[in-house]
């Protein structure tokens, strides 16, 4: 008895951070779907969530809900800045030259945040307190109830855009055929700077939730970016349920390990099964295969 | 060829005289760490600027260098150039044997795959305390020695990794210069073309992977002889994108150009000591703005500022070295 | 020399290619034609093992090879070029025919590092060997050249000696003749009958017909992915399903 109390209370904390990956996943698909970019300046986006709340929190003594927008909000228009000086600059873009320009704005932005704010681990107070609630003998804090209640409202929030909204549909088309949506009259430079912009809200967005629970600093961006990649990759890099499922299995393999194995190798978990995918189903778990025309 | 050799003849009298007018002083001790970041800059820039291959994990090579090194002269009291020898072709074995299912990954995925192996490859070493010493690292490493010279002052460490990073240079020149390196760069232009023309290109990215591996394990166990003292921060993510850094910026594809690279990167934060950790704000400053306007880095920047100053004078072409 | 036995290819639900057997004969040159679309670059790509087929055999001289990856096909001798060129840009002229004699020598990672004498001597029969190919295809006061900057018929000569530096058995040609004029096309009609002398079995996808009439033995005709016709020039000339599938029902 005692075992499955633990069990489950390792399930439900890894299905939380489960979700703050499938976010994360999420908004590494949005900008991979209509630009073909992976982009390692991704868990960035997420840390500056976190971080710029506990700023506008404690130094603009704003109240949370406000603290929480200016966050999203300032790591929204950094993510259409680096798309504008970074991304749109580049003439030859090759994958290699874009993974290298993600990686030099990510440890861009990590060295500024940590010059501006410095090394330290800060703690965002949890939204509604910290009394557990007490379910099949296992606690749930209230911050996990925030953090699936956000995920699924991003998550469905995406569906209604991507689906039925005249900007969804054409960053859809972006992502089916590039050439062809030009043709149509669609601008594909507005839509990749689009997605650049949403992915970084809803990349903020899962920092800002999960920073009551796990605390926060400069470095935090680079292992919960790797996970989100994972979870998408896993998903098949779609931006639909297949994320979803791979960050809630992600997180929940990941906290049943460093529970019952060894927390010092928790990390490793995550970068376990992000390789054993890459190797065996590059296509992510929940599709099939199909030879790509040359 | 023949001005290759005068060129690298010319390289390896100026590093090797460097040390005499500054008589093993502090500038003595950084030049060496230039020696060992020029190696591992090297053995990148053959996979990523000759076969187009990246990898964010080189560091993980480096580091597992290090530490084998470490481990087996300190706990086991090996003789520390069998040990070397040893390690090092164990960690070319190890990235041989994980070339295969990660070379086949591109683009993206291959960078993702590469950092996965090397944030493993630091958990491990972060975990294993009662081998390693875990994050408060390994001390008591012995210097290396050759009869009764030991190496261990900062002038004979200096020749001790230069003469190791000139040998590898010059293999390295010659390698590129070959039918070897041909393959690699026709990978690089087009890997479908390179295969038709009978280039067997999943086995040739595998050895070039093994052989930067190969170079950077080498590199470790100098680095653990030198050092004495070695700590699993030394061989993280950031050193693989500190190594990024110093190929892009010297050139890809040009050997001499990661040496630069490496003497920029390496000197650079010990100019600006007041700097310190903010170091990652001008790497990436640096990342972006080279890729974007200077794709060809500094060995291609250099000579073409040149060409502009002195607009007589043609500069011929090909030396792509 | 080249056997195709039923090879069908499909992409997800679309079927490129169905049932398409027939033989290159050797010494010949064959024509494979048809009208956009009918899947005559896809044939090329599962016969030099880019794509692999979905059903079928590809045999060359009488052996299984749809097993084979590229680079294991190209050092049996079973060479090709591109539609669109492929080559090696960033690498000179002589380089890119360097690079085709890779199967004709054998130096590796060891040899090339640590300049063994044999390497040295390799390496000088490569180059002078490169040199007699840009002599053969007629360019070699380009070998210093970067490739990348060719025009787009030097490229295609180019393309033609790297193919013809790995000793091909048989040569594959995606729409050589594409963006020539008409002098450069008549240029390379006598290239390749020069090939074909020197014992290489020619086979090529061509959209103009008059080079294709010039010069082919056989020709094999392809609509929508089935196999439409196959016989002599003359014979297909006057073959109606031909004359329809080109220029439509009447």
């Amino acid at each position: 008895m005692e075992l499955l109390n633990q069990v489950t209370q390792f399930v439900i904390s890894g299905l939380a951070t489960g979700a703050i990956y499938a976010l994360i996943g999420l908004s590494f698909a949005i900008i991979f779907n209509s630009t073909g970019i992976i982009n390692f300046a991704q868990g960035e986006f997420v840390m500056l969530g976190g971080v710029l709340t506990i700023f506008s929190l404690n130094v603009l003594h704003l109240p949370l809900v406000a603290a929480i927008v200016v966050a999203v909000a300032v790591t929204t228009i950094i993510g259409l800045v680096f798309e504008r000086l970074a991304i749109r600059p580049l003439k030859n873009a090759t994958p290699l030259a874009l993974i290298i320009i993600t990686i030099g704005a990510s440890i861009l932005i990590r060295g500024l945040v940590m010059l501006l704010w410095g090394k330290d681990t800060q703690a965002l107070p949890a939204f509604s307190g910290t009394d557990p609630i007490s379910i099949a003998g296992a606690t749930l804090l209230p911050q996990h109830l925030w953090i699936f209640g956000v995920t699924i409202l991003v998550i469905v929030g995406c569906r209604l855009f991507f689906n039925h909204t005249i900007s969804g549909k054409a960053m859809r088309a972006c992502s089916f055929n590039r050439r062809a949506a030009n043709l149509v009259g669609i601008s594909v430079g507005r839509m990749v700077l689009f997605s650049f912009v949403i992915s970084a809200a809803v990349g903020s967005l899962a920092g800002v939730i999960i920073a009551p629970l796990t605390m926060t600093a400069y470095d935090v961006g680079v292992m919960l970016g790797l996970k989100g990649f994972c979870a998408a990759i896993m998903g098949g890099m779609g931006s639909g349920l297949g994320t979803v499922l791979g960050g809630l299995i992600l997180g929940t393999l990941e906290s049943l390990g460093a529970g019952l194995i060894s927390s010092g190798y928790k990390d490793a978990i995550a970068f376990f099964i992000l390789l054993l995918i890459l190797f065996i189903r590059p296509q992510g778990l929940f599709k099939k295969g199909e030879t790509e025309r040359v | 060829m023949k001005t290759d050799r005068i060129k690298f003849l010319v390289f390896a009298l100026v590093v090797l005289l460097i040390p005499l007018p500054l008589s093993g002083g502090y500038l003595t001790n950084v030049l060496i760490f230039v020696g060992i970041n020029s190696v591992l800059a090297l053995g990148l820039n053959l996979l990523l600027g000759y076969a187009g291959q990246i990898s964010l994990g080189q560091a993980a090579f480096f580091g597992l260098g290090a530490y084998g090194s470490g481990v087996l002269t300190t706990a086991y009291a090996m003789n520390p150039w069998l040990a070397m020898i040893a390690v090092a072709l164990c960690v070319a074995a190890f990235a041989f044997a994980i070339g295969f299912p990660v070379l086949r990954l591109k683009g993206h995925y291959l960078a993702m795959a590469t950092l996965g192996v090397g944030v493993i490859v630091n958990i491990a070493l972060n975990e294993t305390v009662e081998l390693t010493g875990g994050p408060s690292g390994l001390s008591g490493i012995p210097n290396l020695q050759v009869g009764s010279l030991t190496f261990d002052s900062d002038l004979k460490n200096y020749y001790l990794v230069w003469v190791f990073a000139l040998g590898m240079i010059l293999l390295s020149l010659n390698l590129v210069n070959s039918r070897f390196g041909r393959g690699l760069r026709a990978i690089h232009d087009s890997e479908v073309a390179a295969r038709v023309m009978g280039v067997n290109a999943r086995l040739m990215k595998v050895q070039v992977f093994t052989l930067s591996a190969f170079m950077s394990a080498i590199m470790g166990s100098l680095y653990c002889h030198v050092m004495t003292f070695i700590s699993p921060s030394s061989f993280g993510f950031s050193m693989s994108v500190e190594l990024l850094t110093m190929v892009v910026i010297g050139g890809l594809g040009s050997v001499y150009g990661s040496i630069l690279g490496a003497l920029l990167l390496t000197l650079l934060p010990e100019m600006l000591r007041t700097f310190q950790d903010y170091d990652i704000i001008v790497y990436g400053l640096l990342l972006i703005t080279m890729t974007i306007y200077l794709p060809g880095g500094l060995a291609e920047g250099i000579p073409a500022l040149f060409r502009r100053l002195v607009p007589v004078r043609k500069v011929t072409e090909g030396s792509d070295a | 020399m080249l056997s195709l036995n039923g090879i069908g290819k499909r992409f997800g639900g679309l079927t490129a290619l169905e049932g398409i057997s027939f033989n290159v004969g050797k010494g010949s040159i064959t024509g494979i034609i048809g009208p956009n679309g009918a899947g005559k670059t896809t044939l090329f790509n599962v016969a030099t093992g880019i794509y692999p087929p979905s059903c079928g055999a590809v045999l060359l001289e009488g052996k299984d090879i749809s097993k084979l990856p590229p680079e294991g096909r190209a050092r049996l001798g079973l060479v090709r070029t591109f539609q669109n060129i492929e080559l090696f840009g960033k690498m000179t002229v002589l380089e890119n025919v360097m690079v085709g004699l890779h199967t004709r020598s054998s130096s590796g990672l060891f040899a090339c590092s640590f300049r063994m004498p044999w390497q040295m001597s390799e390496e000088r029969r490569i180059r002078e060997r490169a040199m007699e190919l840009l002599d053969f295809v007629g360019i070699p006061e380009l070998a210093a050249v970067q490739a990348g900057t060719l025009s787009f018929g030097k490229g295609r000569l180019l393309e033609i000696a790297r193919a013809m530096a790995l000793e091909p058995k048989i040569l594959l040609m995606d729409e050589p003749a594409a963006g020539l004029n008409s002098s450069e096309t008549a240029d390379l009609a006598d290239l390749i009958k020069r090939i074909r002398d020197l014992g290489v079995t020619v086979a090529l996808v061509e959209h103009d017909m008059d080079l294709v009439m010039d010069i082919c033995d056989q020709l094999v005709v392809l609509n929508l992915g089935t196999m439409l016709a196959e016989g002599t020039p003359r014979q297909i000339q006057d073959n109606p399903a031909v004359i329809t599938a080109y220029l439509g029902e009447e």
